[in-house]
């Protein structure tokens, strides 16, 4: 039977994703059996992916406020103020189970969308990151996936002509039926000049932008909010198709007419297409909306209302006008060729209305819509205290560790990838991928620098996720101090299994509780996110697997002048200085797994008032010239750091023998956390003295210069060896030896 | 220097080369629409790198259909400068005003990556701010760059001295089968070539992403600087 056939009742609900208990609340509202556009519009406002359902009542105990926060969450992307009249707005979103299936397109249309959040708002692109997570290289599916994923950021982001900057890429098994892709838009727009969705004005026309409708994406938000199972590679015709180019010419028609005073409001029609944003739009303003779907630009033939409300076909916009600007705005549109169509108005009704070949399709009262929308306190069980390490003994010594840590998958050079992405169109790029601890661009005709990053560890997450979660947010503090930048606002992407599983919403719960106090204890608060729940493979058996819990997290810090920022890479000269104090935590280290294979122990604790103290500290000193590299100690401990600043710098250190009391590899591959490594000029003794007066644990690494890295045995590593170590995985793992980067 | 830019569709690396033409002549340039059918009076007219059109069909070939390359062709025929640089080189293979074509790098792949580049003929207008053999760095991002053209053309390239760039080693040494320093795979790792009379200039990296210290360098300059002179003289 076709679904044209079809009429709504409970077990068509269930299809739709709706529960019973869902269904009967739709019948209390329509007082009748819905139509099946009716039907359709509820399972899709009411899915996981757009209602938010199983996450709000915990998101809501985030901090979300700031003097600088102009807009927190609740907007289509958040928005800072980042000095002279300017405002930063940002968003990170998933793309996660598009991605499994369809691997190019989905991450593509990821990038696309989270774009769109940014540019709706009145902002120019200037910037993106993504976070992905992957299965296990012996995985033989993950390097097609990997592939697929980087061309397909690679050519949505290349081709729209946004450079992405940064970001970050780990693998595990528990990834394995279940990438996680994130993506992640900063944009830049005059605070006076910052465009909201909440429609007004009764009579006003409805405005739909960008391309023609089809049927691709119908219900996608609704696969985003299920497991996967052995058939999940069914649901290709789930998946949208981008077109970079259309959205390059959407963003400049947009921008365009955003510097007149046509647009009353604007939304970008993203996960549940016309039927979220229609709905969105009007329900935020209190009013009614009318859609003729006849007039809605289609580019196939006989679509029905049903498919027309739930396509998610992309690079397209729902705006409403001033009625007298309509022809502007329609020459603007035209100049840039792409479609324009008046598809309704706004009414005083609250409801939306729509009708198509002279029929009312829908006719759904808006308020209800959302504020009955199911809104669920699933339950939790206590989560399992993490084992302990284990007996540690250290089989290899320093130089083999450090050898198979910086080679291992987590930690290789990110070239490969990178060198796939343009990072440097636009001209702004202070800072490119590798080259600081996050990435730094300037805003356009100012001296204002963004510090953008991406982090998260999902091994600390999953055992301890209250700590990992308060980690991911510290990193990224961690990251933006680093180069020298005021830390603003985070956004967070949080991706989960199955929320209906009370261990998984136990991780949920305790991640965002970590995540809650380190922002508040930090001043770097929430302003925009997504959830990604149902990241979980079911397998023939019905036993499920859920992916690490990751809470990612999107930093975003401004230096007022740009130029005073630091990099990572190792100077030619001085004194190499370690801030924070070292405990020798190795409870699920790299080293703990790449050289003991092992994941055993719990998280490293963040201690938020040292984290704070030493980040302080530092921005101090990078702000006072007294600095002339900085790099945050987080995967691989103390000599990973180390080395990493080495490679990118290409000079020397050479180390002294810690005289910590402790094993070597407790010190020099544990992962305590709130640590910097310091090239200062001269021998370090007067940050030293400055330090011991403030409270701060600082020790003396060794001399800055010469060739290579010297072990405190004495024995010297190379800096070319480094570098061929660091740089083999990914060019052999893909079959390609062609991808150098050039290290300069 | 009275510049000019063309924007065609798609195309997205017109505002760095405004930049880089107005930090070095001090003067902004025009931005010209790709539907104009008239010129103003302009020194220097530059196609800029992105993907006009998508990419879509061939890298530049419905772009070399844009009503603005009828005036183009004819301000190259009156003896106009013309820079077209990654998207705006295909452009101008495209339409045939400079000779070969640009084909996917040979690992099939987007290069987004710093490379070397070697003046080999520093007597052109685009070249002038240079010395014979001197390299530089330049940022690439293309995925299609691998030039090629036939025998003749070749020699009549080389015998004429019209690689005006080409990629090489940091030490300067080029080797057209060596990945590192000629990543895309162009024949006689050529990077940028000249017209018969000098005035128009394609090459695929992007020195206009590189005048100014704080991006990490000012390698691009002396493109801009050796255009300045020609001009003023």
């Amino acid at each position: 039977m076709s679904l044209k056939q079809k009429v709504a009742d409970a077990a068509l609900a269930r299809e739709f994703g709706l529960s019973d208990d869902e269904y009967d609340r739709v019948l209390a509202i329509m007082s009748r059996t819905p139509s099946l556009t009716e039907l359709g519009i509820f399972s899709v406002m009411w899915s996981e992916h757009c209602s938010y359902k199983s996450s709000r009542k915990w998101l809501r105990t985030l901090p979300t406020t700031a003097p600088w926060v102009i807009h927190g969450p609740g907007e289509n992307a958040g928005v800072v103020d980042i000095g002279q009249g300017l405002a930063a707005v940002f968003k990170m979103e998933s793309h996660n189970h598009p991605s499994f299936i369809e691997p190019y397109q989905g991450a593509a249309t990821g990038v696309g969308g989270i774009l769109r959040d940014v540019f709706t708002m009145g902002a120019r692109p200037v910037a993106n990151l993504n976070a992905l997570r992957f299965g296990s290289p012996e995985n033989s599916r993950t390097r097609q996936i990997v592939d697929g994923v980087v061309r397909g950021i690679g050519g949505y982001g290349n081709c729209v002509g946004v450079p992405t900057v940064g970001g970050e890429v780990n693998f595990h098994s528990a990834y394995d039926g279940n990438p996680l892709v994130n993506a992640m838009t900063v944009g830049v727009a005059r605070q006076d000049r910052i465009f909201l969705s909440a429609a007004a004005g009764i009579g006003n026309p409805v405005v739909y932008v960008g391309s023609k409708t089809g049927r691709d994406g119908i219900h996608g938000a609704t696969m985003s909010s299920a497991e996967f199972d052995e058939h999940a590679l069914a649901k290709r015709p789930t998946v949208q198709v981008g077109d970079p180019f259309v959205e390059k010419l959407l963003i400049e028609a947009c921008l365009e007419l955003m510097a007149t005073d046509a647009i009353v409001a604007i939304q970008d029609m993203g996960a549940a297409g016309l039927t979220s944003s229609s709905v969105e739009m009007a329900g935020k303003g209190n009013v009614g909306i009318e859609l003729d779907l006849d007039a809605v630009p289609q580019r196939e033939t006989g679509m029905t209302a049903y498919e027309m409300m739930l396509s998610e076909s992309q690079e397209r916009m729902l705006m409403v006008l001033k009625p007298e600007c309509t022809d502007l705005a329609r020459t603007i549109f035209e100049k840039w060729e792409l479609d324009f169509a008046v598809v309704g108005h706004l009414t005083d009704t609250g409801r939306i209305v729509v009708t198509h070949k002279g029929k009312v399709e829908a006719d759904i009262p808006l308020a209800p819509l959302a504020d009955q929308a199911p809104i669920y306190d699933r339950s939790i069980t206590p989560l399992v205290p993490p084992g302990p390490v284990g007996p540690v003994h250290d089989p290899v010594g320093l130089e083999q560790s450090l050898i198979k840590l910086i080679g291992c998958p987590d930690l290789a050079s990110r070239a490969w990838i990178w060198n796939q992405y343009d990072s440097t169109v636009g001209g702004q790029t202070v800072r490119r991928p590798g080259r600081a601890d996050a990435a730094i661009v300037r805003v356009e005709d100012t001296s204002i620098g963004l510090a953008l990053t991406t982090d998260c560890t999902p091994r600390y997450c999953y055992a301890n996720p209250k700590a990992g979660g308060a980690q991911a947010v510290a990193e990224a503090w961690r990251n933006i101090t680093a180069t020298g930048a005021t830390p603003l606002a985070v956004t967070d992407n949080l991706n989960f299994g199955n929320p209906e599983k009370p261990e998984v919403m136990a991780q949920f719960v305790a991640a965002i509780e970590g995540m809650g106090e380190a922002c508040r204890a930090l001043d770097f608060p929430v302003v925009s996110g997504n959830v990604s729940l149902y990241n979980q493979t079911r397998n023939p058996d019905e036993s499920a697997r859920a992916i690490l819990p990751t809470p990612a997290i999107g930093g975003l810090g401004v230096l007022a002048d740009v130029e005073k920022h630091v990099g990572m890479a190792m100077p030619e000269s001085g004194t190499l200085l370690l801030i924070g104090e070292t405990k020798g935590h190795l409870g699920q280290s790299l080293w703990l797994r790449e050289v003991l294979g092992r994941e055993t122990g719990d998280a490293p604790m963040v201690d938020l008032a040292a984290e704070r103290r030493n980040g302080d500290f530092v921005r101090e000193q990078i702000a006072s010239g007294a600095v002339l590299a900085c790099h945050d100690v987080s995967d691989g401990g103390i000599l990973v750091g180390v080395a990493e600043m080495i490679m990118a710098g290409g000079h020397g250190c050479e180390l002294e023998p810690p005289q910590s009391g402790m094993r070597p590899e407790a010190f020099w591959f544990g992962e305590d956390q709130g640590r910097y490594l310091l090239a200062v000029p001269g021998d370090g003794q007067e940050l030293l003295s400055m330090a011991r007066a403030r409270g701060i644990a600082l020790r003396v690494l060794g001399g800055i210069g010469g060739e290579g890295l010297t072990l405190p045995s004495g024995a010297t590593i190379s800096t070319p060896r480094l570098v061929a170590v660091n740089d083999a995985f990914f060019p052999a793992w893909m079959g390609v030896d062609a991808f150098e980067a050039v290290r300069s | 220097m009275k510049a000019g830019i063309v924007v065609f569709p798609g195309t997205n690396r017109e505002r760095d080369m405004a930049i880089a033409l107005r930090v070095v002549s001090g003067r902004a340039p025009k931005m010209l629409w790709h539907r104009e059918t008239s010129l103003p009076d302009l020194d220097l007219i530059v196609l800029p790198g992105g993907f006009s059109y998508g990419d879509y069909l061939r890298c530049g070939a419905m772009a070399a259909h844009s009503p603005i390359m009828r005036e183009i062709r004819k301000f190259v025929s009156e003896g106009g400068y013309v820079l077209g640089v990654c998207n705006g080189f295909q452009i101008l293979t495209e339409t045939k005003i400079l000779p070969g074509a640009l084909l996917k790098n040979t690992e099939l792949r987007f290069l987004s990556q710093d490379c070397f580049l070697r003046v080999d003929n520093a007597e052109t207008p685009f070249t002038a701010g240079w010395q014979k053999n001197d390299v530089f760095r330049a940022p690439l991002a293309h995925g299609d760059g691998n030039y090629v053209a036939d025998e003749k053309t070749l020699e009549q390239l080389e015998g004429e001295g019209r690689i005006a760039f080409r990629y090489v080693s940091s030490a300067g040494i080029a080797c057209s089968e060596d990945r590192k320093s000629n990543p895309n795979g162009s024949v006689n790792a050529i990077a940028g070539i000249v017209s018969a009379d000098g005035r128009v200039c394609g090459m695929m990296p992007h020195p206009e992403d590189l005048v100014d210290p704080l991006m990490g360098g000012e390698d691009g300059r002396p493109l801009f600087e050796g255009l300045m002179e020609v001009f003023i003289r």
